[in-house]
C-alpha cells in the first residue's frame, strides 16, 4: 500500500478516508483533523490555558502530543483513581509522557481528596464502578479547572467514544442526554461564579483506531491494558457492534455521528434549559432545584453515603 | 516445490498471551484466521504498524492489539 501524499510505503490505512498514509503524512493527518476540529466547533485559541485529562490512555496522550505540536498552552491532569495496580501503571504512562516532553502534570488522587477509591465507592454505594468512577472524574476534571485557573477542559473521547454514547442514547431513546451530547460543552455561570468550566472534545473526527496508531508511529508509551473494572461493559459492546458495521461499510461511524451533530441534535436541545439550575449548597456545583429540598450535587450526594457507610462499618 | 508451513509466535493483549499461526501469510489472512475485526485493532512488527496486504512470517514477532476501550469516558 502507497501513502496518498507522497506514495511512499504506507504505514497506516484510513479506510473511511479511502485513504493510506505514511508515518509522517499520517501524524499531518491527524494533526490537520484536529486543528479542523478545534477551528470548527471554536475550542480555544493558543491564548487560551488548556487542562488536558490524562488517563495515561492512547487517546488522552495522543491528544495532549497533538496539542503540545500545534503550540497549544496545554497542562496535563492525572487523577488517581485507587485501582489498584492498574492505576500506578496508568499514572506512570502519563508522568513519563509528561518528562519526555517537559510538559506540566498536574497529579491528584480520589483517595487524598475525598477518602476513597472507585472499587471502594462502588462496594460501598453499590454503584456500577464506571459510573461512580464517571461521576468523579467529571466533577474532579472541573474543580481541578477552576481551582488552578484554567479556560478550557479538554477531554480525549474520541469518534468511537461519541458514537457509541450516541447509539446508547437512541436505543434508551435518552432524549435530555441527546440534547447534550455535543463536542463543546459552554461554561456555565451561576450569579457571577463560573461553576462550570468550558469543556471541549477536540479528537472527535479521530476513530479510535486511529488515536492507538498516532500514539504508536508517535512513540508514546500509553497503558495497553484495559481496566480491571471495564468487565461487561455496556459502552465497549456499542464499539465492537459499531465497528463490526464500520468494517463492512467504511464512514458509518463518522456518518452517525456528524449527520447527528447536522441534522438531529438540534431537534433535542429544545427544553434541555427548563430546569432550574441552582448552586448546591455544599460545594456551588450546579445541580436542578427540587421543591423542598436544600439543593445537593449527586456528586456530595454519593460522596457523603460512601462516606456515611465506611464509617458504620468501622 | 512444496512450502514449508512453520508456526509464528503472535502476541494477543488483554489478557497477554502468544498463540501459533501457520505462516508466511498476508495481515489480511492473519486476522481472519484468529477471527480478528480488523478495524479493532492494529498488528504491530518491530514497534512500527502493518498494512492488510503486508506479508508477515516465522521470521517475525508480531502483536495484535486492540484500539477498543470501554468503561466511564
Amino acid at each position: 500500500m502507497k501513502c496518498k501524499v507522497c506514495r511512499e510505503h504506507a504505514l497506516v490505512e484510513v479506510r473511511r478516508h479511502n485513504a493510506a498514509f505514511c508515518r509522517d503524512h499520517f501524524v499531518k493527518h491527524i494533526h490537520d483533523q484536529v486543528a479542523r476540529t478545534i477551528k470548527d466547533f471554536a475550542m480555544f485559541t493558543p491564548e487560551d490555558r488548556l487542562l488536558v485529562a490524562v488517563s495515561g490512555g492512547k487517546d488522552s496522550l495522543a491528544l495532549w502530543d497533538v496539542l503540545l505540536d500545534l503550540g497549544y498552552d496545554a497542562t496535563g491532569f492525572y487523577l488517581g483513581l485507587g485501582i489498584g495496580g492498574y492505576s500506578d501503571r496508568s499514572k506512570d504512562a502519563a508522568v513519563a509522557f509528561a518528562d519526555t516532553k517537559g510538559a506540566k502534570l498536574i497529579v491528584r488522587t480520589l483517595a487524598e481528596e475525598h477518602g476513597y477509591t472507585v472499587p471502594e465507592l462502588s462496594r460501598l454505594t453499590g454503584r456500577v464502578p464506571c459510573s461512580g468512577c464517571g461521576l468523579n472524574k467529571r466533577y474532579e476534571f472541573n474543580r481541578a479547572a477552576l481551582e488552578e485557573g484554567f479556560d478550557i477542559l479538554v477531554t480525549g473521547h474520541n469518534l468511537d467514544d461519541e458514537v457509541a454514547t450516541l447509539f446508547g442514547n437512541v436505543l434508551h431513546w435518552n432524549t435530555d442526554m441527546l440534547g447534550r451530547q455535543a463536542p463543546v460543552l459552554q461554561e456555565r455561570v451561576i450569579g457571577r461564579e463560573t461553576v462550570l468550566v468550558k469543556k471541549v472534545k477536540p479528537l472527535v473526527r479521530v476513530a479510535e483506531r486511529e488515536s492507538a496508531a498516532y500514539a504508536l508511529l508517535k512513540g508514546i508509551d500509553y497503558i495497553v491494558e484495559e481496566c480491571p473494572m471495564v468487565e461487561g461493559n455496556t459502552q465497549h459492546r456499542y464499539k465492537e457492534a459499531l465497528t463490526m458495521l464500520e468494517e463492512a461499510s467504511p464512514g458509518t461511524k463518522q456518518q452517525m455521528y456528524f449527520g447527528f451533530l447536522k441534522k438531529a441534535a438540534p431537534k433535542f436541545t429544545e427544553g434541555t434549559g427548563d430546569a432550574e439550575v441552582v448552586a448546591c449548597a455544599e460545594c456551588g456545583a450546579p445541580t436542578i432545584a427540587r421543591e423542598g429540598q436544600e439543593p445537593r450535587c449527586s456528586f456530595c450526594s454519593t460522596k457523603a453515603l460512601a462516606l456515611r457507610r465506611k464509617e458504620e462499618k468501622r | 516445490m512444496a512450502t514449508t508451513l512453520v508456526a509464528m509466535k503472535v502476541k494477543l493483549r488483554n489478557p497477554d498471551r502468544i498463540v501459533d499461526v501457520s505462516g508466511p501469510k498476508n495481515v489480511a489472512a492473519l486476522l481472519a484466521e484468529l477471527e480478528i475485526v480488523p478495524e479493532a485493532v492494529l498488528v504491530i512488527r518491530d514497534s512500527t504498524l502493518l498494512t492488510k496486504d503486508e506479508a508477515v512470517s516465522e521470521k517475525d514477532e508480531i502483536e495484535v492489539r486492540p484500539v477498543l476501550s470501554g468503561g466511564a469516558r
